[in-house]
């Protein structure tokens, strides 16, 4: 490149030569990104097993099927922060798939041009909100109206299940799902939604020319073919859901239990470590910190590594997918 | 250009005379780290005692276990914690350690009970412990009606709220608990973070009083500054003779006062359930981690002159000003003797 701009005619040869110089120093440069983020990995993982040896040499795999948290007595078990994080997701996601899915048809299929993009922005602006600030008005806000007013509610209609008996504290693992639906929402829903703007205007045309109505031709035309893009979304939304920390320990009730009722406290694995790690004075503690660590990043590869095969199984034999993340 | 140089020379002169007039060898900084509880009386000490002496401390708020790591680590100058360092800690610094009191801090019992509006309720120590046990779970138990005679209390569930994090705050309430419980001394102990049978958890003072703000019946524990600067509603507690007494700055320097020091003391003393009449029992040192013979004689001779000052009644002010309970006369006056014992490379500090 700098020897085309040179004032000398340059042979053919040589600037070819100049080009593959170039393209030599580009390709490494794009080697070494590529390479430092699996090594920043590798030097991750390493760190938190080198961490929690003292943990799993002392507790080994009962640490993830116990259920103490006695740091006094250097008793460490990390199932109910496991069930909580999983949990707290999985009710996460309940919510915000439907919602979100929902917000993203009906802006690309249904909407007037006027609306769309206003409400994709504003949609998409929840993103951009710190997660603190959902705490605080998860604090303030909707734990005060969850408790005076929806848990009753939910507690006198569908009182006869088991999830939803028991004193109403407010914080609770239901608050804490709700909290995070809201959180994983925009995500879910910016990509769902330029997911099904790629499908071809020809699917749509002819599941209409067929005689379906708009709604039949969203449904049975246009989401099938963006399916595999839509999963996708939904594992962007579940991989914050499950790392989320500060909003979650400020809604949650931080209580290491596994309850059946979702009016109950929990917790889950990133509250339990932001919690704990500054006043952490015995190494077990810290160690044993460092193993909830260590199983919250096995459980996020776990749960990645399914949904791509769920992505992998829903793709399969279907229509090229062009939507595909 | 020779009115600048001019300016230079007098600008090296200037510099010349100072350096002259200092006296030799002081640190220009120090640095320290541990426990958030006392950060805000530390930073205004360090930019005060800055003002006077040009000496620079760095003090991280990083929590009493990051304190007592980098302390053993050598990393910092000197460590703060709000629990003392247990024997096992102790033995883990390389040469010796002493823990020297800075200010004092204390944990009130705040509630929100809407039935008995703003009645101020009274607690002794086995109730506060059946209650966080789980034992109590009713408001109208008998054992609550007992110290608080003619407060109409409801039949409703007690909420416990306690800190999640791990904090000094909750290394004063166990220690408490495991003083006047033999029960909770034995399930569940006496630490910075704990194994809570019952109850929610709130993250910091902030998290624990929305939670009792909140939410009707609630009951739990917060620091004494904290309760004091928000106004919330607290709770008088029995102490060791019987009387009960409302938390204040002057309860709880009583109770320091009346703390019993043993000869040669290197001031790892618990005070709750303290013996004076006019002690609030849940009241606690907070502890600064010196090196009693260090190495760097530059360095001990600025942390030496600090700590000299932090005990003088000027320094002392201004932790009451911030709320921070000042230490009694008889405790400042070991602390001095303490302090004129420091050492470095053997020898002691000029």
């Amino acid at each position: 490149m700098t020897d085309a701009t040179g004032p000398a005619p340059v042979s053919t040869v040589a600037r070819l030569q100049g080009a593959a110089t170039g393209d030599r120093v580009f390709r490494i440069l794009l080697t070494l990104g590529a390479l430092a983020i699996p090594t920043l990995l590798g030097f991750l993982v390493w760190e938190l097993w080198t961490g929690s040896q003292l943990a799993v040499a002392k507790f080994g795999l009962k640490f993830i099927t116990t259920s103490t948290w006695d740091p006094v007595a250097g008793q460490f078990g990390a199932l109910p922060l496991i069930f909580g994080t999983l949990l707290s997701s999985l009710i996460a996601l309940m919510i915000a798939v439907p919602l979100s899915l929902g917000v993203a048809i009906f802006l690309t299929e249904f909407a007037p041009p006027a609306i769309r993009r206003p409400i994709a922005f504003l949609v998409e602006l929840l993103a951009a909100i710190p997660s603190v600030v959902y705490g605080l008005w998860g604090i303030f806000f909707l734990v005060p109206v969850l408790k005076d007013s929806f848990f009753p509610f939910l507690r006198d209609t569908l009182g006869f299940l088991p999830l939803f008996q028991g004193t109403i504290y407010g914080n609770s693992m239901l608050a804490a799902g709700i909290i995070l639906a809201i959180m994983v929402m925009p995500y879910i829903m910016s990509v769902a939604r330029e997911v099904i703007a790629t499908v071809p205007g020809s699917q749509r045309e002819a599941a209409l020319a067929l005689g379906a109505t708009r709604w039949e031709a969203a449904w049975t035309a246009v989401v099938p073919y963006a399916r595999s893009g839509i999963v996708g979304a939904i594992i962007l939304g579940l991989g914050r859901a499950l790392g989320e920390t500060m909003a979650v320990t400020m809604l949650i009730g931080n209580r290491h239990e596994i309850a059946t009722s979702l009016f109950a406290p929990g917790y889950t694995m990133a509250a339990a470590i932001a919690n704990e790690f500054t006043e952490a004075d015995t190494d077990l503690h810290l160690s044993a910190l460092a193993y909830v660590a260590l199983a919250l990043f096995c459980v996020t590869v776990l749960v990645n590594a399914a949904a791509r095969l769920l992505i992998w199984r829903v793709s399969k034999g279907r229509p090229s997918g062009g939507a595909g993340l | 250009m020779r009115r600048s140089i001019t300016f230079i020379g007098f600008a090296l002169a200037a510099l010349a005379c100072g350096t002259a007039e200092a006296p030799p060898a002081v640190a220009q900084s120090l640095t320290g780290a541990g426990a958030t509880f006392p950060n805000p009386i530390y930073q205004k000490w360090f930019s005060e005692f800055n003002k006077k002496t040009g000496v620079q401390i760095n003090y991280q708020s990083i929590g009493s276990g990051g304190g007592i790591r980098q302390f053993t680590e050598g990393t910092v100058d000197f460590g703060a914690t709000d629990g003392p360092m247990t024997q096992e800690q102790m033995s883990a610094v390389q040469g010796q350690v002493l823990h020297l009191p800075a200010v004092l801090g204390a944990d009130v019992v705040t509630y929100n009970l809407n039935a008995i509006g703003t009645t101020k309720l009274k607690f002794d120590g086995a109730t506060l412990a059946n209650i966080f046990l789980g034992r109590i779970t009713k408001w109208n138990d008998r054992l609550i009606a007992a110290t608080n005679p003619g407060v109409k209390l409801p039949a409703q569930d007690i909420i416990v709220v306690h800190r999640s994090d791990g904090s000094g705050t909750t290394y004063i309430w166990t220690d408490y608990l495991s003083k006047v419980s033999p029960e909770w001394k034995e399930k569940v102990g006496n630490a910075n973070s704990v194994n809570w049978p019952v109850g929610l958890g709130g993250r910091g003072n902030e998290g624990v009083t929305q939670q009792v703000k909140q939410t009707d019946g609630s009951l739990g524990y917060v620091e004494l500054i904290y309760a004091i600067s928000n106004n919330l509603a607290y709770a008088e507690v029995k102490n060791s003779t019987g009387a009960y007494v409302t938390p204040s700055l002057a309860s709880v320097t009583a109770a320091a006062a009346s703390a019993t020091f043993p000869p040669n003391t290197d001031f790892r003393v618990s005070i709750t359930n303290a013996p004076g009449a006019e002690a609030y029992p849940i009241s606690s040192f907070t502890w600064l981690l010196i090196r009693p013979d260090s190495k760097d004689a530059v360095k001990a001779k600025a942390l030496k002159t600090f700590l000299e000052w932090m005990v003088t009644d000027e320094a002392q002010q201004m932790a009451a000003a911030l709320h921070y309970s000042p230490l009694p006369q008889p405790v400042v006056g070991l602390v001095k003797e303490r302090i004129k014992t420091l050492k470095t490379q053997g020898k002691p500090i000029a």
